[in-house]
């Protein structure tokens, strides 16, 4: 039953993306189409199922001290796998992810779960996890996608919607739509769970403790500088 | 001649066009987790900028002098972050140790670079677009420059955005996204302003 709940919690309890309010990059920037939503989203989540296994297997192994640049490379490896799969693989979906590919290394919902959870859990709830948070940030993507591929092109996943007299508002898959469909799909997600006003920051960043907090500089966080220092 | 224009275009293409933040989408994170005041967003913007140039200028080499030689070159992502990591992390040491004014105004932005998708973007960027190592400079100061007017101009707009009576499901990110939007649409205006100047 436990095992049921780590799988699940990441898909919309926890959510990385519209919940946590991490991985904004991607987010914004890969879901003109909901193909490549769809693409990047199944990526990351094998990168975080396959990170989360190594790391939580080598826990004990790791250095603490070193452990954000060893997570930083197993998570990179994985990466350059997946983007060598995916280009003899789907040579379309490589081209039109592009350094995107390569930039899932650096997403902050990997390195987040190895941080926070495979770290410091075993295997089977580590991929459980994985699984769960990948496939919750892929459903976020392929909504945010979704929006913007019909009402920027009047398409989804390529099959045309919109009858073709219809002018498709291409701002929606200029970048000011994709600011703008995500903070739109956080607020209907904030009214529906019911949700605390959440700000994108360092409390809910997973190298707030490396960085020691660097931005609580900002007034909202003043809190929590008092308690770190 | 030739060469300072070309350098100058690659230069405002960064700033202006293909914003960083604004039109290519990397480095969101700081871009709205530290954008609240004016003078968090000077401070990011600088260790941005500086971190990206030499970011490259240890990459570049890196990448055309042992990965390419090699032919290893899918090792790229993996080779870039190391360094990165090692860079800012040595950088953090050394201007802790002999420069403690700079590093208690810049300092403090250095660790959240590492995992900043914006400067391991910007060596890959050079890289796919085949810039030799004086206009990848250029291009990763002009990238590093963008995102610290695109930091220093939300902020103005979310100094205003603290005194607003905001819809409670709108307020914190949602709010914050869509005034990036809107900042994102203003800086479509500069779209034929290099093409413009220069008679390219």
């Amino acid at each position: 039953m436990s095992y049921m709940k780590e799988f699940t919690k990441g898909i919309i309890k926890e959510n990385p993306n519209m919940v946590t309010l991490l991985g904004m990059c991607p987010t914004l920037a890969i879901t003109t189409m909901a193909s490549n939503a769809l693409g990047m989203g199944l990526s990351t989540t094998f990168v975080l199922v396959c990170s989360n296994i190594v790391i939580s297997l080598l826990k004990k192994v790791i250095p603490d001290t070193v452990r954000l640049p060893s997570y930083i490379v197993i998570i990179a490896g994985f990466v350059t796998f997946i983007s060598l799969v995916l280009q003899s693989a789907a040579p379309e979906i490589y081209d039109s992810l592009g350094m995107f590919l390569s930039l899932i290394t650096v997403n902050c919902i990997i390195l987040g779960r190895a941080e926070m959870f495979a770290s410091k859990n075993k295997v089977l709830p580590s991929i459980l996890d994985g699984l769960g948070m990948g496939l919750g940030f892929t459903l976020s993507l392929l909504l945010v996608g979704s929006v913007r591929e019909i009402l920027g092109s009047g398409q989804w996943f390529g099959i045309q919607l919109a009858p073709e007299f219809l002018e498709p508002m291409t701002l929606f898959i200029l970048p000011a739509g994709g600011f703008f469909v995500l903070g739109v799909v956080i607020a209907v997600v904030n009214r529906l769970m019911n949700l605390k006003p959440r700000e994108i920051g360092c409390h809910n960043c997973p190298n707030a403790e490396s960085c020691h907090g660097a931005c609580s500089v900002t007034p909202s966080s003043d809190k929590k500088e008092g308690g770190n220092a | 001649m030739e060469i300072a224009k070309s350098l100058m275009i690659i230069l405002l293409t960064g700033i202006l066009t293909e914003n960083f933040v604004l039109s290519k989408f990397l480095g969101i994170c700081p871009f709205l987790g530290v954008s609240k005041k004016l003078n968090s967003s000077i401070g990011m913007g600088a260790a941005v900028t500086f971190v990206m140039v030499c970011a490259t200028l240890a990459t570049w080499p890196i990448y055309y002098g042992i990965l390419v030689p090699l032919h290893i070159e899918y090792m790229n992502t993996i080779a870039f972050i190391l360094v990165i990591a090692l860079f800012v992390q040595l950088v953090e040491m050394v201007m802790k140790k002999y420069m403690p004014p700079l590093y208690k105004s810049l300092g403090v932005y250095l660790p959240l670079i590492t995992t900043n998708c914006a400067v391991l973007g910007v060596t890959l960027l050079n890289l796919s677009k085949e810039y030799d190592l004086l206009e990848s400079v250029v291009n990763s100061f002009g990238a590093g420059l963008g995102f610290m007017i695109a930091m220093i101009i939300f902020s103005g707009v979310r100094s205003r955005l603290e005194t607003c009576d905001i819809p409670k499901a709108l307020r914190g990110a949602p709010i914050t996204l869509m005034a990036a939007s809107i900042v994102s649409l203003a800086f479509i205006g500069f779209g034929g302003v290099i093409d413009g100047i220069f008679g390219v």
